[in-house]
């Protein structure tokens, strides 16, 4: 089973290519997919008539306990053969459809055969979340078949109608899948409906599972998504709308009413929606003018009738439920392919235009005279039997209360009269000779149907008279399923063409008699119904919910969005500082006992880092103020060098000086002062709220060592540390071992911020060329001699700086410094893993030894110190530092769990290497990346921009560059 | 654990002057603000690993001496990344100063207009939310599709014979185009 499941994945992913060798006719080896599941079914047979059933258990998820659990039964199989027969059938048919040129077809063929599978999964599926995966799969092909290219307007809103119903109706029946689920103990369908268990939970998830199944069928009041679902071509409208997809929620409700149709509330629903819609479908659908409406409408009337069959919990309805709907699935998709050997053929489906079809092609009239004589319930087809064997079980049982019958018998009698209202309707719509109507073919048709095109409606009809005399045979696989359910009539009713004279006899000749007079009164019945007719209907109602919610959206965006940051943060200040705030008033662990410092020195620091704070608030000068806010940095790096925390005080150093770089490149071009912007009154509100949050977050600062009572996770983590990851620098270890995978995901926000910095300033690519010098030269862009710089010359690029902005002492000493910065990197690079230091720490240094060269040389000078693009350096470090991992894996670790190589090696004496040393590795290029990625947009291109402008004349300046800048 | 009194009141003091100036509307106030709250918030969870002890090296401290390794680590990559997070705020500066000359946070006007907004704009509907009626009168005229009998007035002999003829939600369009 799950081999043909795979096997339609792989054809609907293949279709698109099949499509482009061979065109439509791709359309004919699909079928073979659908087909072969189809014979694989039949050969199952014998094991599932004699009660068994076929059993398939793939380990999907161990974890989390998840299977896909398929199992093969009576019902089960039924189902799969409608669905893979009429699915090949109309694979088959899509080979004639479609024309050789028409577009998209690729696209289709391919979904096409993945909804098959998808819904062939459904029948099969016994694990209620993998039947919930396909139905909800089902949904989504039926709105990529609605919707097509997604170029009609009405294709795209019936699309998402659809969609949005069923998803809702789906994701209802997911949560009370959950709910019987858990109410019974098991996930499997078949242990469920064994044994469902009771109580309110039971109940209410048996409710949302129907809410799924109605909105699937298309019950009323959900119906109206069918008939515009026919926006998708006929093929679609034969096969998911009327032979499959629409029939999962009469399967649902067939799986569960074995355990389930005694739930409270199930007949209620299943019964009085079958019956309303049934009667409503049939009324709708006697006022179509469009064929394919008027079948739309047909579908949901019988659907209810359907759904009434299956779910009424009785052995007698539901062995006339199961012929009903083989019958109906073969009259109705036959239905809907000869509407489209009509549509294709004329290019009008409007009954009112459509006159003398019948003569011009008797093949298709007969086709669908058979078909719509299978669905009417005339003898000898299986319709018939189905129908016979419905009426009988109502007249004798089917349900336990007699007036529910008898109720139900009514209705179901006077939906047979619309049904065969317009079934010879739809025979006299399509093909009869109409008084003052030219013929719709005029001389030839336009495209004359070939045998292949007819082929498929033609054995589905076929099928539906053979089916009927050969009922008894049917009998033996339905009765199967039948007898899971009690038998409320007197005696069990087997399928057969004939049960003698019977009173379920005379009903069907009154429906037949019925339906007759309502077709032949049918101008008086038009008027009538245009007198009856109701403003309001379900689809306005859809709308009219949309739009409210449309509103109420706009609404609550409104309120809410005001369109100003600091109103928005200060809202989220509030609300952090009444939550948590309050708990942290009323419930915390305030500390018992008290300590001044740690040591003496941690105050005086403390007290200068509060300083600087203080100082920095009322500041406005630009560059002051961030220098003030760096001596807080700087302070923090000397408070973590008391707490015993060497690493972060080095990283913080380093941090803190680029930062002020940064903020140098960056404020240079920004004027000195900030100016004020805010009322007093504001300014009071912000002070209030800051001195609030900062005393909430003291508390916190206090309590929080009060509230650590347990042992610490990482009272091991040492011992660890020099064990396993063999480091003897325990953070070190911690982050490129113990912890990597946050160091890595820690990484990627580095790469996405540095790719951030770049693409903001570059804007049209990640980065621009490496300014050499030299290049400018050559492309005749700078023809200054000056400029040029010779190579052998050490720093040689800042001749290229003007003379005013070099400093000998400075490029003196960064002659001096830049090596020995870089070798002291790599040195703190590779003793990270014993000593203070590591990837961060050394790629910082490294960024600074750029740093260096970049202010004494200029935009030139950094090109020739790096010459290699930023986005490579990112790039390669993230996949050293993921390949590590790998590594690790293929070793035999967990991923990023440290593998270690040690050995003699000459010279060196006994050397070892951890994999995490690549791990550090990637840390270091990626710090060296976000660096020189900075450096490279803020400083060079900036001055790059500057320079440009400066040679620019402004009035020359088109706006869109002015834009691009 | 005891805790310190220094720590917690320095940690507050940070708080206190970072939020007030991410409250700022300057962009630039706005990024100290940040680098403010970034500090504190380093200094908190240090200081909430316990009292200080030695640097967590083997051979330099016996485990039992150590200090906390692991809330250091997350503040060592916590510090790269506030560095990180500056470096593009800066960037947005620029972004800023070059295209408008200023460095503000402006009042979002798209969220204004939202606020301002009734129901629908014609421009923005969705095709979700168009009625059904008027889908069928404006977007599709009636047998439009039905091109064959072009010769005919369609409408008005339809017209004259379904006298009072109910027509229904939907009209749909061939799927085919056969109306060469």
């Amino acid at each position: 089973m799950g081999l043909l499941l795979l096997l339609h994945l792989l054809a609907a992913v293949g279709a698109p290519l099949l499509v482009r060798w061979w065109g439509r006719q791709a359309f004919l080896a699909l079928a073979l997919v659908p087909a072969a599941a189809f014979g694989w079914a039949l050969t199952q047979l014998g094991t599932v008539v004699g009660g068994g059933d076929v059993r398939e258990t793939v380990t999907w998820i161990p974890a989390l306990d998840l299977q896909i659990a398929l199992r093969l039964d009576a019902l089960a199989l039924t189902f799969a053969a409608l669905v893979t027969g009429v699915g090949a059938l109309v694979l088959v048919y899509c080979a004639r459809y479609f024309e050789p040129d028409d577009e998209g077809v690729g696209r289709f063929a391919g979904v096409m055969t993945a909804f098959a599978g998808s819904m062939l999964g459904l029948v099969l599926a016994d694990d209620v979340l993998v039947l919930y995966v396909f139905w909800e799969l089902t949904t989504v092909f039926s709105f990529l078949l609605i919707g097509g290219s997604g170029a009609k307007l009405a294709g795209r809103r019936a699309a998402s109608q659809a969609l949005l119903l069923t998803t809702a109706g789906g994701l209802a029946m997911l949560v009370g899948l959950l709910m019987i689920s858990s109410a019974s103990g098991s996930r499997l369908l078949s242990e469920i409906v064994a044994d469902p268990g009771s109580g309110p939970v039971l109940v209410a998830g048996t409710m949302l599972v129907l809410a799924g199944a109605v909105t699937k069928s298309a019950m009323v009041p959900f119906h109206f998504w069918l008939p515009a679902a026919m926006e998708a071509p006929t093929p679609v409208s034969a096969y998911l709308h009327a032979a499959a997809m629409v029939k999962a929620g009469i399967y649902l409700v067939a799986r569960l009413a074995p355990g389930f149709a005694d739930v409270p509330g199930w007949r209620p629903v299943v019964l009085g929606l079958g019956v309303a819609t049934m009667l409503i479908g049939g009324w709708r659908s006697l006022r179509q003018n469009d064929l394919k409406l008027l079948l739309a409408f047909s579908t949901v009337s019988q659907l209810g009738f359907l759904i009434t069959l299956v779910g009424a919990g009785s052995e007698e309805l539901a062995a006339a439920g199961l012929a009903m709907t083989i019958a109906h699935a073969l009259s109705k998709s036959t239905l809907f392919l000869s509407v489209g050997v009509i549509d294709h053929a004329t290019g009008v489906r409007d009954l009112r235009l459509l006159s003398g079809l019948g003569r011009r092609m008797p093949a298709l009239a007969v086709i669908s005279t058979l078909a719509a004589a299978s669905l009417v319930g005339l003898p000898p087809f299986l319709g018939f039997v189905g129908k016979e064997a419905a009426f009988t079980a109502l007249w004798e049982g089917g349900v336990p209360d007699r007036l529910t019958a008898v109720v139900v018998l009514v209705g179901l009698v006077l939906g047979s009269v619309f049904t065969a209202a317009y079934c010879a309707r739809y025979l006299w719509g399509a093909f009869a000779r109409k008084p003052g109507l030219p013929d719709s073919a005029p001389e030839e048709l336009e495209h004359h149907p070939g045998p292949l095109f007819l082929a498929a409606p033609a054995v589905l009809a076929l099928a539906g008279l053979v089916a009927g005399p050969a009922s008894p045979l049917l009998d033996h696989l339905v009765v199967v399923y039948a007898e899971t359910l009690p038998l409320i009539a007197p005696e069990a009713e087997h399928l057969a063409l004939w049960h003698g004279w019977q009173p379920a006899l005379g009903l069907s000749a009154l429906t037949l008699l019925g339906g007759a007079a309502l077709f032949a009164l049918r101008s008086p019945f038009m008027r009538l119904q245009h007198r009856l007719a109701v403003g309001a209907s379900a689809d306005e109602g859809y709308w009219n919910v949309l739009q409210g919610l449309d509103r109420l959206a706009v609404l609550v965006t409104g309120t809410t969005q005001r369109g100003s940051l600091p109103a928005y943060l200060g809202t989220i200040l509030v609300v952090v500082l009444a939550l948590p705030g309050s708990v942290l008033l009323f419930q915390a662990p305030w500390p018992q006992e008290w300590r001044a410092w740690d040591t003496p020195l941690q105050a005086v620091v403390g007290a200068v880092v509060l300083i600087a704070a203080a100082v920095a608030v009322p500041l406005r000068q630009r560059l002051s103020a961030v220098l003030v806010v760096g001596v807080t940095g700087y302070g923090l790096a000397l408070l973590f060098v008391l707490h015993g925390a060497p690493d972060l005080a080095l990283t913080q150093f380093l941090v803190e000086t680029l930062s002020l770089v940064v903020f140098v490149l960056v404020l240079r071009k920004l004027p000195s002062d900030i100016s004020e912007r805010h009322r007093p009154v504001e300014r009071t509100i912000r002070a209030v709220l800051a001195i609030s949050a900062g005393v909430l977050m003291a508390g916190v600062g206090a309590a929080a060592l009060g509230a650590r009572t347990a042992t610490p996770v990482s009272t091991d983590i040492p011992e660890l540390a020099l064990i396993e990851g063999h480091g003897e620098n325990v953070v070190n270890v911690i982050l490129v071992d113990i912890r990597a995978w946050d160091t890595l995901g820690e990484l990627s926000v580095l790469v996405v911020a540095a790719t951030g910095v770049a693409s903001l300033v570059f804007l049209r690519g990640r980065t621009g060329a490496v300014d050499r010098p030299g290049e400018e030269h050559a492309s005749g862009a700078d023809p200054t001699e000056a400029r040029r710089a010779p190579k052998s010359r050490w720093l040689s690029a800042s001749s290229s700086l003007a003379p005013q902005r070099r400093s000998v002492v400075l490029e003196v000493a960064t002659r001096f410094l830049f090596h020995p910065i870089v070798v002291f990197s790599l040195f703190l690079l590779f003793s990270g893993h014993n000593q203070p230091g590591g990837g961060f720490a050394g790629g910082l240094v490294a960024g600074l030894a750029l740093v260096l060269r970049y202010l004494a040389g200029g935009r030139y000078e950094l090109g020739e110190a790096a010459r290699v693009s930023p986005g490579l350096l990112l790039g390669s470090g993230l996949l050293l530092a993921g390949g590590s991992g790998v590594i690790s894996l293929l070793l035999g670790g967990a991923a990023l769990e440290s593998a270690y190589f040690s050995g003699e090696v000459p010279v060196l004496g006994s050397v070892s290497l951890p994999t995490a040393l690549f791990f550090d590795v990637g840390v270091y290029l990626i710090v060296v990346g976000l660096v020189l990625d900075v450096l490279r947009s803020l400083g060079a291109e900036q001055d790059r921009q500057e320079d440009e402008q400066d040679q620019q004349d402004p009035a020359e300046t088109a706006p869109e560059e002015v834009i691009a800048r | 654990m005891t805790p310190t009194i220094v720590l917690p009141v320095v940690i507050g003091g940070l708080y206190a002057a970072g939020v007030y100036l991410l409250l700022d509307r300057s962009l630039t106030r706005v990024i100290l603000g940040f680098i403010l709250l970034g500090n504190a918030t380093n200094l908190l969870l240090l200081s909430s690993s316990g009292p200080a002890m030695l640097a967590p090296f083997f051979g330099y401290a016996e485990p039992e001496e150590m200090s906390d390794p692991l809330p250091q680590a997350l503040v060592l990559t916590a510090i790269v990344i506030t560095f990180g997070v500056t470096a593009f705020l800066l960037a947005m500066v620029h972004r800023s100063w070059r295209l408008v000359r200023q460095e503000v946070i402006e009042v979002d006007e798209e969220d204004r207009r939202v606020a301002a907004r009734q129901g629908m704009d014609a421009d923005d509907v969705d095709p979700d939310d168009i009625d059904p009626n008027e889908l069928r009168t404006e977007d599709r005229p009636a047998g439009k599709g039905n091109t064959l009998h072009s010769d005919v007035d369609v409408e008005e002999q339809l017209a004259r014979r379904y006298d009072g003829f109910a027509s229904d939600d939907i009209a749909l369009p061939p799927t085919r185009r056969g109306e060469q």
